[in-house]
């Protein structure tokens, strides 16, 4: 059973996003992301000043099986990366949630985070995926 | 014989399973203005004995010219070995087989291959190969744009001393993927890029500076302020080089500060026979850092559970079959055979074997530059240091001189008006450690013979300076 916190927010492509007290938000890749995905051996973060848009591909996690592409959930610019990822990509298998972050971005529209899955709607989501 | 197997049953049975009447239907996705219908300019099929009689002629068309010519493919001497030992029946596949690890003496040799090259190079990793030189440089080209992320411009530079092939096959590779090739000029007088010439760029975003050393016309460039220049611009240094120069030059890992970032080349010179201009093999090497954004296949070396050394190829999330239509490229080891007789030639010569073969294709070209411009009609073009090619000046029409020598059986040289028409009747000649003071005396002699025939009284067009 993946870890599946309520306090954040998700999206169909399994990132997680988390609003912090100055409106930015982080991004980092779920559990159930990185547990089908196995053991993480590079992370390719986007740049900092580059503006995103939402569901675009702005960095890449490359695992021992796959490399994949990991999608803004909103629009927005990017602001802060994960430097501690270069030299230890596995933090995002071992703590996806926490040290694993992959970045922040300040949000074009403060609101657009609203519109992304809650806890329950993305635990049903890969429900069916795994269906 | 057909090479398909299935028979017309086979096909009306799987058609039928599919629900589909015809085989054209599965084609109806491309629309009818892109498909290219019947090809009338096929000819008949022929049978082996007919095909390899049309071959044998074709090629005694070639005849054995004493050759002169560079220009891109160099005819070394190939230790008899070379080619005994790679088409044994362990080396002889033209490609990694599917099951790679299963064939750990494929995959030791490309990782052999890649040491020998990032060696040669002064760069931290090679790929297992690439097509040729020309499309090495266009994977360079793309790779830089992937590359430098600091860069929004997709403007590559390019002197216009790159090989005109080379530039040709980046333009059509890279022109549909919006990535902007922007020509250098070269000084006349010295056949180089001048460092002043990328004035005009100062300041602006560029992704990427080609450099090939030595260059299209065989002259030695300014590989380390071109570098350190580029570098400061935020631009990546894509280096050109013919692999067998780099046992003598300071080789692109050593350029500037820093180092060039990519460098890349045919690998003909390394073992492979001229052939009728191919099959050959590229090769594409570059730092460290870069190596996410590499084409191609790596070879790593590793261990099994019980410690022994094992071969495998490693990082292939990057590659077409993983990451699909994000790969870096679809580039595969198509030219595994020429890159094993290339692993073969290096470790038979060694560095220091590859350094005097090197040391005698520059000598001779001395010689040969030497005893053609003794005569008052024939000039270098230009003056700074070269390798083992130069440019030469004739006071009277190109055509007329090479036609004759054509005659006499020799290959004298690549004209380069075609592509340089400001040089005038301007041909550019090699003489690699296969040609002898002796072939040397012959081009002399029989040049010498056909100016004279041309012009009544030696050469009455120009008076040679002293």
């Amino acid at each position: 059973m993946s870890n599946i916190p309520v306090d954040l927010k998700y999206t169909k492509s399994h990132e997680w996003a988390r609003s912090n007290e100055d409106g930015s938000l982080t991004i980092g890749i779920s559990d159930n992301a990185q547990d089908q995905l196995g053991d993480m051996v590079f992370i390719e973060a986007p740049d900092i000043g580059q503006t995103v848009a939402a569901e675009e591909a702005c960095a890449v996690v490359e695992s021992v099986k796959a490399a994949s592409d990991v999608y803004s959930p909103v629009a927005g610019e990017i602001i802060a990366v994960n430097e501690k990822l270069a030299d230890s990509p596995e933090t995002v298998n071992q703590d996806p949630y926490g040290e694993g972050w992959i970045f922040r971005l300040k949000p074009a529209d403060a609101g657009s985070v609203n519109a992304l899955l809650d806890a329950e709607a993305y635990q049903a989501l890969i429900e069916s995926e795994a269906h | 014989m057909p090479f398909i197997p299935h028979t017309e049953t086979d096909v009306r049975e799987m058609l039928a399973a599919i629900g589909v009447p015809d085989i054209e239907d599965l084609f109806d996705e491309i629309p009818a203005g892109l498909r290219t219908g019947v090809l009338n300019g096929v000819p008949q099929g022929l049978n082996e004995q007919e095909v390899s009689r049309l071959m044998r002629e074709r090629a005694e068309t070639d005849g054995r010219p004493l050759c002169f010519t560079g220009a891109g493919a160099y005819e070394h001497h190939i230790p008899a070995a070379v080619w005994e030992i790679t088409t044994r029946g362990e080396f002889y596949s033209a490609y990694t087989p599917y099951q790679a690890e299963a064939s750990q003496g494929t995959l030791q040799l490309i990782y052999e291959f890649q040491t020998m090259m990032a060696g040669l190079t002064g760069m931290e990793v090679s790929n297992a190969s690439l097509y040729d030189g020309a499309s090495g440089l266009a994977e360079a080209v793309l790779m830089a744009v992937r590359a430098n992320r600091k860069s929004k411009s997709r403007r590559i530079l390019i002197p216009t001393t790159v090989h005109p092939a080379y530039r040709r096959t980046a333009h059509t590779i890279v022109k549909n993927q919006a990535i902007e090739l922007v020509d250098v000029p070269y000084s006349s007088a010295g056949g180089h890029t001048l460092p002043d010439s990328l004035a005009p760029f100062e300041g602006e975003d560029i992704t990427a500076l080609v450099v090939q050393q030595p260059n299209f016309f065989g002259i030695l460039e300014e590989v380390d302020a071109l570098t350190d220049w580029a570098h400061r611009q935020g631009a990546l240094v894509i280096a050109v080089a013919n692999p067998v120069s780099l046992a003598l030059l300071n080789p692109p890992g050593s350029w500037g500060a820093a180092g060039a970032d990519i460098a890349c080349g045919e690998g003909q010179p390394l073992g492979v026979p001229l052939s009728s201009g191919g099959p050959y093999f590229g090769y594409l090497c570059c730092r460290q850092a870069l190596v996410r954004q590499m084409p191609g296949r790596i070879v790593g070396r590793t261990i099994d559970r019980d410690g022994r050394v094992g071969y495998t190829l490693t990082l292939q999330a990057r590659e077409q079959h993983i990451r699909r239509s994000k790969a870096t490229s679809n580039i595969c080891t198509n030219q595994g055979l020429l890159v094993t007789a290339a692993t073969i030639y290096m470790a038979l010569l060694g560095a220091e074997g590859l350094r005097r073969v090197a040391q005698a294709c520059h000598a001779n070209t001395r010689k040969l530059v030497a005893a053609l411009t003794a005569s008052d009609c024939v000039e270098p073009v230009f003056d700074r240091p070269y390798f083992h090619e130069a440019a030469l000046r004739f006071a009277l029409p190109l055509e007329n001189v090479l036609r004759p020598l054509h005659a006499h059986n020799l290959l004298p040289g690549y004209p380069l008006a075609g592509e340089y028409p400001e040089l005038g009747e301007a041909l550019l000649v090699c003489a690699t450690e296969t040609r002898t003071d002796a072939d040397i005396e012959t081009y002399a002699t029989h040049l010498n013979r056909v100016i004279e025939s041309q012009t009544s009284a030696g050469c009455p067009v120009k008076p040679k300076m002293a």
